[in-house]
């Protein structure tokens, strides 16, 4: 394992710093003492490149840090790194992500334990930098992780509970966050920075066990195999997928132990919903608009909640189901879309509307397609979208999908 | 509820593929003539393009729709009326890619079914080349050597519709042989290929196999291990090292065997083995450096022994071998077991200069088509001799 040159610090104390979300993610990199590291360039991810090759020509963190030719290359480099037992990072953003497909195919098939980081980026065309979940929502049937955060402590403190999340045996899989581009990456706020003794108390050392590609331990990794064999080899991922919710949780309850930093539901964050009639679910910076416009709501009597979803993957159907069952109606915002799919909405509503059908109690589900490209989530948007919910809530009938804040 | 037909042939990759296709769509051709439907199929999960690889193409008939379905998407049937074999060596049985273990060549076929071979061999000698099966089955044997036809720039020597022939005599209830002819004449448009196909109609005789007739060695099996048994991330722990050999003579231990995988062995990819002269042996190491699957055992003596359970008898180390026929290419059939020519030779040696002897003198046909430039141009004019199609007629020849 790599050895971090302490340079900062090293009292127990936490320390404040005005860091961006790409920053953040960095720091949590050094904090990990991450092993080896690739790169290659594409905004805003190549952010993230930027901080780290900092580290460590600053001679603060000592790992292998590759700039590959492409992505594709990145993802397979992090990939053998892991099998062979380094710990690793890498990522990218928008149409790099999907360059990388095929690794990233591979990547949760072989219980390799990456973490990446996706800063979320509209996929081309045109080629556009702003945010758009699509990128990292590609993956979202193959056995990645999926994590979304709202702000630069998150980025950094999710990073980290990544590692160890990934990294336990019970489940090998790896683990993207993903970071709206531009709000979350490109915006620097005040990240409290943990001291390392802490996180050498909450992450242990990466051991790939019997697993371990090295000469001593003589496997054989990914062979060819027939139908026969194929339906076993999912299965054990699906059963990882499903301990992952377990570990999740552990780990949270680890972190806010040695951190004093607590997250509650580690899976979804709830927003003034004790008492709201009607409420809003997304993923990402969105967040910030939606909480403005609620407190605004509220003044004007308006009983709106939010409810921002962190872990798309493992998801929480029953939970999340039984939590919003409790309203009267329940709108989804999407910051991507997927044409054609039922009622033409995007991936997220799918998804929440899967996890209500057994449910006990259903709510009126409305979709939102919104922030785009990039493109803000205003307030008035959001009130926009509360009013329909609170409609619907009324008993009145409306568009199950509605596109918002798009010019028409 | 109508009838299902399973016909499947039994082939050597590459080299047999396009024939093994043009066997199995002509069933179905001449099934459509006969008022049936069927589908014409290879087997999935094997790679036709290895050399030498046994494969399987399957032709599946049905009297009428719905019972065709019964029949569809599936890698293979359970159970087949005719198998045929186009190479005489996959008697010793059948390890594909597409499954683990050895498969007995009759395996798929129902009782009384029939499996019907290309070989220039008696059934005395293929018989017990062939594992045993519980139920009678019927052997039909059709004159000629593995054919190469359909391939690259193989001429065509009418086997594909010899077998068709052969299959309107051995199981008439599935097509006759006027719906060959209409089939040969609908796909081909050969009036030539119809008299090959009718002669090997007339001359095919069946033989009744029973129970009591074959190989009694017990096939190498697999047990596929459930989810839970498997480990995660696709991960197989290698198989063991290799230790040293014990001289059968003088219990000398030394040189080295290596382990080698239990249940994908693989020889029966073989048509031809190397048979080693160890009295003239340099021990020069060629052999056991470019054996591409290091088939040879290191005995204590320094000598190289050719471990038949793994040889696939590409014949690389016949030519690699510096002494002249020190190594010597065979043709399988003319063996019965995988025993080690190292221990027959250490325990006697006179016996074992005879057997070798035996083993060579004859060259007799060592693999089919490929071996010298001109070889098959040399072997096309018997063959359709044989065939009767395109050569001299001769009643004399009788097929089985
Ligand atoms: S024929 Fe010779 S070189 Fe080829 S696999 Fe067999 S032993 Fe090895
Ligand atoms: S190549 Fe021939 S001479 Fe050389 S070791 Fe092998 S068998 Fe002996």
């Amino acid at each position: 394992m790599a050895q971090a040159v302490e340079k900062v610090a090293t009292s127990p104390k936490e320390h404040d710093a005005l860091i961006s979300g790409s920053e953040a993610i960095a720091v949590a990199c050094k904090l990990a003492d991450v092993d080896v590291i690739t790169a290659y360039p594409i905004r805003p991810y190549d952010t993230v490149m930027q901080y780290v090759a900092k580290l460590v020509s600053n001679g603060e963190l000592d790992c292998e840090y590759i700039v590959a030719e492409s992505e594709h290359s990145q993802f397979e480099i992090v990939k053998h790194a892991s099998a062979a037992g380094a710990r690793v990072f890498c990522g990218s953003s928008g149409v790099g992500w999907m360059y990388a497909f095929e690794a990233l195919t591979v990547t949760p098939a072989l219980r390799i334990p990456m973490v990446a980081m996706v800063g979320n980026r509209a996929l081309d065309d045109p080629g556009a930098f702003g945010v758009e979940h699509n990128d990292a929502l590609a993956v979202r049937d193959l056995g990645w992780q999926l994590v979304w955060v709202d702000n630069a402590q998150e980025a950094l403190d999710t990073a980290l509970i990544a590692y160890r999340v990934a990294e336990d045996r019970r489940v090998f899989l790896p683990c993207a966050i993903a970071c709206d581009g531009a709000f979350l990456t490109h915006s620097q706020s005040q990240v409290k920075i943990p001291p390392q003794e802490w996180v050498k108390r909450f992450l242990p050392p990466y051991n790939r066990g019997d697993l371990l590609l090295h000469p001593d331990n003589p496997i054989t990794v990914a062979p060819q195999v027939n139908e026969d064999w194929l339906m076993e080899i999912r299965k054990h991922n699906d059963e990882a997928m499903k301990r992952s919710k377990t570990v999740i949780r552990e780990a949270y309850a680890e972190f806010a132990k040695i951190f004093g930093r607590d997250y509650g539901n580690p899976f979804f964050e709830e927003y003034q919903t004790q008492d709201a009639d009607v409420v809003l679910v997304g993923m990402g910076t969105l967040s910030m608009p939606v909480k403005v416009a609620i407190r605004r709501m509220r003044a004007e009597g308006k009983k709106v909640g939010f409810v921002r979803i962190r872990w798309f993957r493992p998801f929480v159907a029953e939970e999340l189901a039984a939590t919003l069952g409790r309203f009267k109606a329940v709108g989804i915002i999407d910051r991507d879309f997927s044409f054609g799919s039922p009622y033409t909405s995007g991936v997220l509503a799918t998804e929440v509307r899967a996890a209500l059908y057994p449910a006990e109690k259903r709510p009126p589900v409305l979709a939102f397609i919104c922030g785009l490209g990039g493109r803000e989530v205003t307030v008035p948007d959001v009130q926009r979208m509360s009013e329909m919910l609170l409609r619907a809530a009324a008993g009145e009938r409306q568009p199950l999908t509605t596109w918002v804040g798009i010019r028409e | 509820m109508g009838r299902l037909f399973a016909v499947e042939i039994v082939y050597r990759g590459i080299f047999q593929k396009n024939l093994a296709k043009n066997i199995s769509r002509g069933i179905a051709l001449a099934a459509r003539h006969a008022g049936k439907m069927g589908i014409s199929f290879g087997r999935y999960g094997d790679s036709p393009e290895r050399n030498g690889i046994p494969a399987k193409s399957f032709a599946v008939i049905g009297t009428d729709e719905e019972t065709l379905q019964e029949g569809m998407a599936k890698y293979e049937p359970k159970e087949v009326d005719v198998s045929i074999a186009v190479d005489d060596t996959l008697f010793k049985g059948v390890e594909s890619w597409a499954w683990y273990g050895l498969q007995p060549i009759n395996r798929l076929l129902r009782p009384g079914g029939t499996l019907i071979v290309t070989s220039m061999n008696g059934p005395e000698a293929l018989i017990p080349m062939a594992h045993r099966k519980e139920t009678p089955y019927r052997l039909a044997i059709l004159k000629g050597t593995p054919s190469f036809s359909g391939l690259w720039v193989y001429k065509d020597d009418h086997t594909d519709v010899r077998v068709l022939g052969a299959i309107a005599k051995v199981l008439p209830d599935l097509f006759t042989i006027d719906d060959v002819e209409k089939a040969i004449l609908e796909e081909w448009s050969a009036p030539l290929k119809v008299t090959s196909a009718r002669k090997a109609h007339e001359r095919i005789t069946t033989r009744v196999v029973s129970p009591s007739e074959g190989n009694l060695e017990k096939t190498f099996e697999f047990e596929l291990p459930k989810w839970y048994e498997m480990r995660e991330g696709v991960s197989i722990p290698s198989i063991a090292r290799g230790a040293a050999m014990t001289d059968p003579v003088t219990q000398q231990t030394g040189g080295y065997r290596p382990v080698r995988n239990p249940t994908f062995k693989k020889y029966t990819t073989r048509t031809m083995r190397p048979v080693v002269n160890f009295d003239t042996c340099v021990k020069c190491t060629l052999c056991w450096l470019q054996c591409p699957d290091s088939c040879f055992d290191v005995t204590p003596d320094a000598l190289y022994d050719a471990n038949m359970e793994a040889c696939c008898g590409c014949g690389v180390c016949e030519a690699v071998c510096p002494v002249e026929n020190c190594v010597t290419m065979v043709n399988e059939t003319a063996f019965t077991d995988n025993a080690s020519q190292w221990e027959m030779w250490k325990k006697d040696k006179p016996a074992y200069a005879a057997w070798l002897q035996e083993k060579i003198q004859h060259k007799p046909e060592r693999s089919h088509g490929f071996r010298y430039r001109g070889q098959y141009e040399e072997q096309l004019p018997p063959m359709m001799e044989i065939a009767g199609g395109a050569g001299p007629e001769d009643e004399s020849d009788k097929e089985g």
